[in-house]
């Protein structure tokens, strides 16, 4: 409809965003946008299984194999020592804990706020929710010194009638960490279903079998439709509180204890930013794989990663914001052990990945994400969100076996040296999640097609007088 | 808990200006409680394994420089920061002792209650403990070995003052201030090291505990430290 106005009309106002893009108001017959998510769901290419493969393999000897190894010898092959208790297992732990923000931020927030443009988005960022969680659940076993003791935490009692210690934040982050996991889950599968159904309908044989089970029977009647709706919305409303609650939790890990710099009440709201600030970054570097090796540049546009840059652009000056407030706090406060922090991360062992910090976190995202054209170039964004990821990675790395490296005495400071065994788990677990997606992208719909149709059939476009404008209709 | 007057608070105090920082007490803490010796390389590693250690700290500038000396334990806080920490009570405290407990085989190595320790007085076992020769030959009986994974700290000698109880229960008296001692007050060849009950106002600690020279370390902390030092150097008066 669009192409039928005059050219010189869409110079009067170059500045107005279209919504045509973001809102897929192109439809193309609804079979044929199945089959557009389908193909690349049956194909497999030799890249895809050498891909698997290797990842598999990266998972079995970096990450199981040498967590065994050290199960079998001790945490003492870790670089952490006296008083460093906690290294990059903690580290890597809250980084997946924050990769896992992504899909409720994306999804669920979005979805309460009627944002229209995440639509195609949901289904690929809520995978991510689970997998991540799949990763950082990992953690907490493999950091513990007598890992085969871990059923210790289940809040259970024993023959003793000893139950677990529910003043202890490890407590807590067991309890809020599975409510998350398993809530994610089924937040996930819930609006998977009216796809795995369409999934079924077009498959034959084992996998027909399989997705008729998955399915749970749905055949598309109009109160399954009103029950669905009614499910989706109560879990989308249901697990923000969690979302906020578990990076809250975590970041209690740190700011119950009596360590100078973590004992601050911002470490709540600062972690929970900074989980949503990685988070929609790394939805963005997945979607743009996503869309580059399944071809599904039709429900993927570049819009949605311009919407979607813009969000951590916010949260990129969020992140400053609560980033600056804590430091300025700590310097202003002129505690003696905490100006030795600061001197540490300015000056110290850790000043390079400091600066290279504030790099990834502030630097790059303020200054190029203001622009469209960076916003909407698949090459730069990739590497923004790739950068930003890195970053908060090493401002866990800083906060965690950074800050423990002072203390009140100075005669037990000590400086902290990753060893292999810590970097080989956390790049398998890199891997892990990889793989877990990379499965998933051949078994799950990466896009929610009934939900894109949705939007499409709700939104119509008018011409009133001489502009062109969108309307909506709730679907109810 | 520390206010109560029923039964024991155990207490230490620790006089700076008799400590020659001569380690006798540390290698007595090594004998007494089977804590293993983990060698040069691991000790530069920063995973020295001590449940007393001294700090030595230079003052002044060369050449008129001086070394201080404070030994540092487990200060069996009346408050410790390390007890509501732990998810599993591995580290709780025993109201009827007034000290902080560790019980080894409830430890998962969490490893948080050594992150929330001011004091840094816990010590991890990183590997299973290795006792060379002869040292394998003198493992207290008393006192459990503890494999790798599990955090653990001074006990206070609890088994001796368990002992020095079933002593003093089997002759049928009271327990005389005195009759217990930690293997590092027995070794301290200086007699810096004085360790007793707070509770009872006879004690040899309940009446060192009263001199000016008293402090007790990161007291500001509020976790109210069952050792007491006794500042050393020139500037005391009394």
């Amino acid at each position: 409809m669009l192409a039928d106005l005059p050219k010189a009309h869409k110079l009067v106002w170059p500045h107005e965003d279209d919504p045509k893009e973001r809102l897929l108001l192109d439809p193309i017959p609804q079979d044929e946008m199945n089959s557009r998510m389908l193909k690349p769901m049956l194909k497999a290419s030799p890249g895809y299984w050498l891909t698997v493969a290797i990842l598999a393999t990266v998972v079995a000897v970096c990450l199981f194999g040498y967590w065994f190894y050290m199960v079998r010898w001790g945490m003492g092959i870790a670089g952490i020592r006296r008083p460093v208790g906690w290294g990059m297992f903690i580290a890597t732990f809250v980084f997946w804990i924050g990769i896992s923000h992504s899909g409720t931020f994306v999804s669920a927030i979005l979805r309460v706020f009627n944002v229209e443009y995440r639509r195609p988005i949901t289904r690929a960022s809520e995978l991510m929710t689970t997998f991540s969680l799949a990763c950082a659940g990992l953690f907490p076993f493999i950091h513990l010194g007598r890992a085969w003791t871990v059923y210790f935490m289940i809040p259970m009692p024993n023959q003793r009638q000893l139950w677990t210690n529910f003043q202890s934040p490890l407590a807590w982050d067991l309890i809020a960490i599975t409510t998350y996991l398993i809530g994610s889950t089924l937040y996930v599968y819930l609006p998977m279903i009216p796809d795995l159904a369409m999934t079924r309908d077009r498959m034959t044989g084992w996998r027909r079998t399989i997705y008729k089970f998955l399915s749970l029977g749905w055949r598309g009647l109009e109160y399954e439709w009103h029950y669905l709706h009614v499910a989706i919305k109560i879990f989308a409303f249901a697990i923000i509180p969690v979302m906020f609650s578990v990076h809250t939790i975590v970041s209690w890990d740190f700011a119950m204890s009596t360590q100078v710099g973590w004992h601050s009440s911002i470490f709540g709201p600062y972690f929970v930013t900074g989980a949503i600030f990685s988070g929609v970054s790394a939805v963005i570097s997945v979607l743009l794989v996503v869309r580059k090796t399944m071809g599904l540049g039709y429900f993927l546009r570049q819009e949605h990663f311009d919407a979607l840059a813009k969000l951590v652009l916010v949260f990129s000056l969020a992140w400053t914001y609560f980033f600056f407030n804590d430091y300025l706090v700590e310097w202003y406060g002129g505690e003696w052990v905490g100006h030795q922090l600061l001197t540490l991360q300015a000056r110290g062992p850790v000043a390079p990945l400091w600066y290279a910090m504030l790099f990834f976190n502030i630097a790059v995202p303020v200054l190029t994400l203001w622009n469209k054209r960076v916003r909407r170039s698949p090459i730069a964004l990739f590497l923004i969100t790739i950068g930003i990821n890195i970053g908060m990675y090493l401002e866990r790395y800083i906060i965690i076996p950074g800050f423990l490296q002072r203390n009140r005495l100075p005669f037990d400071w000590g400086a902290y040296n990753p060893q292999p065994v810590e970097l080989s788990i956390a790049i398998g677990t890199l891997a892990f999640f990889s793989l877990l997606y990379l499965l998933a992208s051949k078994v799950v719909p990466l896009i929610p097609v009934w939900e894109v149709l949705e939007g499409q059939l709700s939104h119509t476009r008018r011409r009133i007088g001489k502009t062109v404008v969108t309307s909506v209709a709730e679907l109810e | 808990m520390a206010e109560q007057k029923q039964g024991h608070r155990w207490t230490m105090v620790i006089d700076l200006d008799r400590c020659t920082g001569c380690q006798a007490c540390v290698v007595a803490c090594h004998a007494e409680n089977n804590v293993p010796t983990v060698g040069p390389e691991t000790v530069s590693m920063g995973r020295a394994q001590h449940w007393i250690r001294i700090e030595r700290y230079w003052e002044g500038e060369y050449p008129d420089v001086r070394a201080r000396f404070i030994p540092i334990l487990c200060q069996q806080c009346g408050h410790a920061p390390c007890e509501p920490v732990c998810p599993v009570f591995a580290s709780y405290h025993s109201d009827a002792e007034n000290l902080n407990i560790q019980v080894y085989n409830r430890c998962i190595g969490t490893r948080y209650c050594a992150n929330n320790c001011p004091y840094v007085a816990r010590a991890y076992n990183w590997f299973d403990p290795y006792f060379p020769e002869p040292l394998n030959e003198q493992l207290n009986p008393d006192v459990t070995v503890r494999y790798r994974g599990v955090m653990e700290k001074c006990t206070f000698c609890i088994q001796r003052i368990k002992r020095g109880q079933d002593q003093a229960a089997a002759e049928a008296r009271s327990l005389h201030d005195g009759d217990v001692t930690p293997a590092c007050g027995q070794s301290c060849p200086a007699e810096a090291i004085v360790f007793g009950d707070l509770n009872d106002p006879h004690s040899r600690v309940a009446e060192l505990a009263k001199s000016r020279r008293r402090f007790k370390l990161l007291e500001d902390l509020g976790t109210d430290p069952a050792v007491i030092y006794l500042k050393g150097g020139a500037s005391h008066a009394g």
